[in-house]
């Protein structure tokens, strides 16, 4: 069942890694679905709401995905299929709108709405389009009712997040004449990083930035043509082609991860932008320091230390380049659910030559070659975890990756301390 | 279709994954889309279990549903055969493989393999995790269990014991406790089951005398199979509480035909004194609303009326399927039972009853926190604090001790309770304020400013933060805003700045996190 390596690009000339072959492997995958995604969504965009149309298995996964991290009373739900559904006794449109309704109810200050599919929503090819349409007709102009997939059979994790984004570039585009902004940042961000790099922009003289999602449905950006986007996460290969059907254009630059990567970032956005060497430098300078400053101290720690990341949430390659790069570590096996070639090239590019990159999954076999390899330090998802210290491995749970802010010049030494730690903590422990 | 924020439990299959998590040598595989290996994080990260659940998954994908899907089965089910080496296997679908009706059982069958395969059907639209457990340790039971295999002298003072699974609540600490119990009474130990048990020990159910059955939930339909098939009868007091543990022991010694005066004759507990002595009066009658799993739910209202005097103001459980029993106990206290899985149901009773302390699940607690009710959890479903590191079981007399400290700790203390009415009108002291013993209680005092920011005080020349720092600053969450402020503090003090600054906030942060 497993594809051996792939031999079609075995370009020699790029540089990086970008040309290095892959290891794609089809076994057990052991990911979350798109669903997941919901748990920083729901608190991202404050007035949404997301309606789950799936099974128990789909309210129970989101509910121990978010486990203790939910504060306050989540903004989702799910709506579960029963048997009378199935067995068509009970007209499933009738259902859903009593389930909205009660919904409704109680949520007044909900404006936007998710209809969000699930696998067995899916396989009974229920029309969740359809659904939204016709909802969002019926409670307009209160709340507008939009859907997207996060089934597993189609989505992974994050591309979840990918597949609500979607969803919510806005249609029609907007005429030639309208306000649509110049500069679109997509991609879920924490708050605290969306307005640092709100004052970096406008440091750097562009003011007219909007982000996708905003953080209220109001304020979702018009794209229209001569919209430019940068993407803020890696995963969203939907969303930008979303943004360009509707005449946007992507600029391409590595992901705002440590110091390199948060520059190269910016300064992508500044070439389109026109905007000089000197103010780039003067709005970057004492960012860029201040993360130095504060990522030295851990790099001492990790240096040389060697890291394998088993597939999760498509940050791994950025993350591999950051901690190889900036850190200092050695890569053994970085594995991705998907690999986004073109998204991801100028990630690869700054990535060591002969990295070992691997998409997709067989569980099984991965763990062989993670036990083989003796890492210092395994990037691993929940159920993984600890397993894997039980033999003696130092993990770090990849979830913590997505949930935390780890963007930009201010966060890079936070976002090098989760690596640190899991190593600190074995240099204390006596027991 | 059902409207749901929480789901007291999960699908059946889930329920199957607690039996086969918890026996040994036992392998499952599940016919499942990549989302469901989410199940896998409840034992590694709520349960902290050190290994992997003995679960592989098909992990089907959109594009394999034209094609041909049972051959992926057929292959993850070979492959798993061969890398774990069980001595039994379970096969079954979680809710979307059933729609495509793959058929895991005919599958398995069909690759031959030398061990006994199970097939589970568990109809994922219609049960739920209970039921899964209960149904999927019944099959196990049934297909590994051979009726009449027991010799003419097999010991009459032996049995087993059935019912903890992985994932239960309290059920290896309740384990302990009984295990000791029904070894100090002199009766043998035949199986545990699931929890530890493998295929063979199964196999050998039958040789015991009688079982003690710990969980109905999970074990009551291999019992009653193994009752009428192997001439065993089972247990049926559940061990929760001072009184319904010597009601066990005197059912148990009956069973194996054993004198347990002497062992009823003996202070076990500390309940019965504590709840005595005059600090307790205070309980009498204290309102309270119980929910939980069918077991924990009877037995925490026999404890609540008549071992600590509380008044039961409701009570009702998620459990459809023991339904009848919690209604009949209501109906002895004079009220109606609330039978729902809907959390918007119990939470809208809660509301409306106003009790003094809930007694409930992790939901319920999340009820009584906004309604700012005190909340001690007795069921499942399980969160990692219910999982504790000390030795903390329900069950037994060690049990009662431990229940009566957690449902006593919630609550204001007897001479502070009186405080509180005296001086009502105390800033910090007052009825909206936690126990004091519960110093960073709910979210009540989150929403106040922290009042303990000293290092404002101290920086002499500092003369503030500008507004858009301290705006800057609510956005570091609340539990390390704290420390963010006290160190910004110091930092611009260290440097004779005079203004806070978002630059100073950052460069701060810089510093400090070398
Ligand atoms: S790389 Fe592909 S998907 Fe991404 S923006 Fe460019 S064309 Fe669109
Ligand atoms: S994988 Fe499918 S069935 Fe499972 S939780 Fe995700 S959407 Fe629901």
């Amino acid at each position: 069942m497993n594809l051996p390596f792939r031999s079609a690009d075995q370009g020699q000339a790029l540089p990086g890694c970008s040309g290095q072959p892959v290891l794609k492997q089809r076994g057990q995958r052991e990911v979350f679905c798109g669903l997941t995604g919901i748990v920083w969504l729901h608190r991202k965009i404050q007035d949404a709401f997301f309606l789950v149309v799936g099974s128990r298995t789909c309210a129970h996964l989101i509910q121990s995905a978010a486990g203790v991290m939910i504060f306050a009373e989540p903004r989702f739900a799910t709506a579960i299929i029963d048997e009378r559904d199935l067995a068509g006794l009970a007209d499933i449109d009738v259902e859903l709108d009593g389930v909205v309704n009660r919904l409704l109810e109680r949520r007044p200050d909900i404006k936007l709405l998710f209809l969000v599919g699930s696998c067995p929503s899916e396989v009974i090819k229920l029309d969740l389009k359809r659904a939204s349409e016709r909802l969002s007709k019926l409670h307009s102009p209160r709340v507008r009712v939009l859907n997207y997939s996060g089934s597993g059979i189609e989505t992974t994790f994050t591309q979840g997040e990918d597949a609500c984004l979607a969803a919510l570039v806005p249609d029609p585009p907007l005429p030639a004449s309208g306000t649509a902004p110049s500069l679109v940042v997509a991609g879920a961000l924490s708050d605290v990083v969306e307005d640092q790099f709100t004052r970096i922009f406008r440091d750097l003289g562009l003011d007219d930035v909007a982000f996708l999602p905003a953080r209220r449905s109001s304020g979702m950006p018009a794209i229209g043509p001569g919209t430019r986007f940068l993407l803020a996460q890696p995963f969203l290969t939907e969303t930008a082609r979303a943004l360009e059907e509707r005449g946007a254009t992507h600029i391409a630059a590595p992901f705002p991860l440590g110091a390199e990567g948060t520059t190269a970032w910016f300064k992508a956005a500044a070439d389109a932008f026109g905007v000089s060497d000197s103010t780039f430098r003067s709005a970057t300078d004492a960012g860029r320091m201040r993360a130095a400053m504060a990522t030295a101290p851990h790099r001492e720690a990790l240096v040389g230390k060697r890291i394998f990341f088993f597939p999760d949430s498509q940050l791994e390659i950025p993350l591999a380049r950051f901690v190889s790069r900036e850190l200092g570590m050695e890569l053994t096996e970085v594995g991705t659910p998907y690999l986004h070639r073109q998204h991801l090239t100028p990630e690869l590019e700054l990535m060591p030559q002969g990295t070992v990159l691997s998409e997709g999954q067989d569980v099984e076999l991965q763990l062989d070659r993670c036990r083989a390899e003796k890492p210092d330090l395994v990037v691993c998802g929940l159920g993984l975890a600890n397993p894997l210290e039980a033999e003696g491995f130092a993990t770090k749970w990849s979830i913590e990756l997505v949930f935390t802010p780890i963007q930009g010049y201010d966060q890079a030494g936070d976002l090098a301390r989760l690596f640190a730690r899991p190593l600190d903590r074995r240099t204390r422990l006596e027991v | 279709m059902q409207l749901t924020l929480w789901t007291y439990e999960g699908p059946p299959h889930v329920g199957a994954m607690r039996i086969a998590t918890a026996m040994k040598g036992m392998h499952y595989v599940l016919h499942a889309p990549q989302g469901d290996t989410y199940a896998d994080l409840l034992f590694t990260m709520i349960e902290r279990r050190d290994s992997r659940p003995p679960v592989t998954y098909t992990t089907f994908q959109a594009r394999d549903l034209g094609g041909d899907t049972a051959e992926l089965f057929k292959s993850s089910c070979a492959s798993a055969f061969e890398r774990f080496q069980p001595e039994a296997m379970i096969v079954g679908a979680s809710c979307t493989a059933e729609l495509i009706q793959d058929d895991p059982g005919g599958l398995a069958k069909a690759l031959a393999l030398p061990i006994p395969v199970i097939p589970l059907e568990l109809p994922s639209y219609q049960k739920k995790e209970n039921w899964g457990a209960a149904e999927t340790f019944y099959r196990i039971v049934r297909g590994l269990c051979h009726p009449g295999s027991r010799s003419a002298d097999f010991n009459p003072r032996s049995c087993n014991i059935l019912g903890p699974t992985a994932l239960g609540f309290r059920h290896r600490d309740d384990l302990t406790e009984i295990s000791r119990l029904l070894t100090r009474l002199g009766i043998a130990i035949n199986v545990v089951a699931p929890l530890d048990a493998r295929p063979s020990d199964i196999a050998r159910l039958p040789e015991a005398a009688f079982n003690v059955v710990l969980y109905p939930e999970t074990a009551e339909p291999a019992a009653r199979w193994l009752e009428k098939n192997c001439s065993q009868p089972m247990t049926t007091v559940i061990p929760i509480g001072v009184s319904a543990t010597r009601d066990f022991i005197a059912e148990v010694a009956k069973l194996a035909g054993i004198d347990a005066g002497p062992l009823l004759a003996e202070d076990a507990s500390r309940l019965p004194w504590y709840s005595r002595s005059v600090d307790s009066t205070y309980l009498t009658g204290k309102r309270v609303f119980i929910f939980g799993d069918a077991t924990h739910v009877l037995a925490a209202a026999r404890i609540a009326g008549k071992e600590l005097g509380f008044d039961v103001v409701g009570m009702g459980t998620y459990s459809r399927e023991f339904a009848r029993p919690v209604r009949e106990a209501a109906k002895a206290l004079g009220l109606e039972a609330l039978i729902t899985d809907d959390y918007l149901d119990v939470e809208a009773k809660v509301a409306e009853l106003q009790p003094e302390l809930v007694l409930g699940t992790q939901m319920e607690r999340h009820i009584a926190k906004r309604l700012g009710v005190p909340c001690a959890v007795i069921s499942a479903p399980v969160h990692v604090q219910d999982f504790p590191a000390r030795y903390s079981p329900q069950m037994g007399f060690e049990g009662a001790n431990v229940i009566f400290d957690t449902w006593v700790h919630p609550l204001m203390m007897g001479l502070e309770e009186h405080l509180i009415h005296m001086f009502r009108d105390d800033f910090e002291f007052n009825d909206k304020a936690a126990p004091s013993h519960l110093g960073h209680g709910g979210a009540k005092q989150e929403a106040k400013p922290a009042a303990a920011e000293p290092a404002r005080i101290e920086a002499k020349q500092l003369s503030g933060w500008a507004p858009d720092a301290e705006k800057e600053l609510q956005k570091v969450p609340f539990f390390v805003r704290g420390k963010a402020r006290r160190n910004t503090e110091r930092y611009a003090t260290e440097r004779g700045l005079h203004i806070i600054t978002v630059e100073t906030l950052y460069d701060a942060k810089a510093h400090y996190s070398r």
